[in-house]
């Protein structure tokens, strides 16, 4: 067993520096590896470029980066839930790729895998295909997209164990498993840290190949965003 | 004319037995409540479940189950959970047999706005562009109208588009029409008590009138 156990976030983010790309797992700030994100705060990196789904709200998640300026460019699929975001993008003060959810996860999925780029049907004959190339298969256009590559991608897991196995929870598992693999190192955090032995390989997600540091998270305050609720 | 709810009810007719369903955020999401007795339906939701449920009951809430609208929902047997890949694979590769969702414009030739107007309001695509790229059955779910009167149904988008000549289908306050390619929108259904002529006066696009057009109808609910 090769172990990828670190002490802390502090130590899983160890040569993160200014103008690195990292990706960040999550949907919203639904599987945001939030103890991950405050360390960053912490550590005052900017000039990142952050490739993540959605970008925080204004006060929890990528908000908090985005607070601080230490955001350069940020590729995402979804940015409604953030005002300081629009903000910043519409003054230019940040830059923003907006590239459509599915093409971003695959293109994530892709950079993990070794394939360099694939066509896909999503975004053909709007402003996301400018200066792309364009081809038909089966009669039907689509456009070349390509895969995305990490620094550093940092993820967040439900259950881990010293090996870097992952397994995720419900919707929390979102991106972070295709991030995972695209990670020129990959940093895990997960809830519950576990020795080797303790997950059912049949059940892991995240083969710990991919991941490269593992930690178990300080504390996590799993906000919600949208509180809906069934009256009877 | 039909409010939001009415718009759902409506829309909730189109599905069949044995559907996997994506619904967009807003009127979509309604169409859940209203689905017909005696057919099986499973709603997928692009962040990553099939077998969505309805909302949870206070103090059941779980921050790791969410829908693609982030709100809190719950799972019913038989449902499953997936990576974001998994899921677009679901969707572009068709295996989604009906998508619902919401829109800012649509044009007579089936191409569909709903995601940016420039300068103003940039939120994202999220997975819009891909259902619309790949959905093989798409009915949108809108008023007729914005909110300064202005028709939502148009001759050419003039917001950024979110796809080119895919929309199948249109439920609006006023009227089911259908997008006939190279000639306009069909009109398939009035809304009940509203006129052919305030559906033309409504409709910037090319209105195709074939014959009697008849009254949506809404079985009782049993």
């Amino acid at each position: 067993m090769i172990d990828k156990v670190v002490s802390s976030a502090h130590h899983a983010l160890s040569g993160i520096k200014d103008g690195m790309t990292l990706m960040l797992g999550g949907f919203g700030i639904c599987g945001i590896p939030e103890n991950s994100i405050a360390e960053l705060v912490k550590m005052k990196t900017n000039g990142l470029t952050c490739i993540s789904n959605n970008a925080g709200v204004d006060d929890f998640g990528l908000g908090l980066l985005l607070k601080g300026k230490q955001i350069k460019k940020m590729i995402s699929s979804y940015v409604g839930e953030n005002e300081e975001f629009e903000r910043q993008m519409l003054s230019g003060e940040l830059e923003v790729d907006l590239i459509p959810q599915g093409s971003l996860a695959e293109r994530c999925r892709a950079g993990g895998a070794g394939i360099p780029a694939f066509f896909t049907p999503a975004g053909f004959g709007t402003e996301v295909a400018e200066g792309k190339e364009a081809r038909l298969f089966n009669g039907k256009p689509h456009i070349l997209e390509h895969a995305l590559h990490a620094d550093f991608a940092i993820v967040k897991a439900w259950k881990g164990d010293a090996a870097g196995n992952l397994i995720y929870k419900a919707t929390a598992k979102n991106f972070n498993p295709m991030m995972a693999m695209a990670g020129k190192i990959t940093v895990a955090e997960v809830e519950e840290l576990l020795p080797v032995g303790a997950l059912d390989p049949n059940e892991i997600h995240t083969p710990g190949i991919f991941v490269q540091r593992i930690f178990q998270g300080e504390k996590y305050e799993k906000r919600i965003e949208q509180r809906t609720l069934r009256k009877t | 004319m039909l409010d939001k709810i009415g718009i759902a009810k409506r829309i909730a007719q189109e599905l069949k037995d044995g559907f996997y369903v994506n619904l967009g955020i807003g009127i979509p999401t309604l169409v859940a409540n209203y689905v017909p007795k005696g057919i099986s339906i499973e709603f997928q939701s692009e962040n990553g479940i099939l077998g969505m449920g309805p909302f949870p009951f206070e103090g059941m809430e779980d921050p790791d189950l969410i829908n693609a609208g982030k709100q809190t929902i719950t799972a019913l047997d038989g449902a499953v959970y997936f990576d974001s890949a998994t899921s677009f694979a679901m969707i572009r590769g068709q295996h989604v047999q009906l998508t619902v969702l919401g829109a800012m414009e649509v044009s007579e030739n089936g191409d569909i706005a709903n995601w940016k107007i420039p300068g103003k309001m940039v939120k994202g695509m999220g997975g819009a562009m891909d259902l619309v790229a790949s959905a093989e059955n798409i009915i949108v779910a809108m008023m007729h109208t914005n909110k300064k009167g202005h028709s939502k149904l148009l001759k050419n988008c003039s917001l950024p588009l979110t796809g080119v000549a895919c929309v199948k289908k249109i439920v609006t306050n006023l009227a089911v029409m259908e997008v006939i390619p190279d000639e306009g929108f069909k009109l398939i259904e009035r809304a009940p008590g509203v006129t052919v002529q305030e559906i033309q006066a409504a409709t910037e696009g090319c209105l195709l009138i074939d014959g009697e057009v008849p009254e949506m109808q809404f079985a009782p609910r049993v």
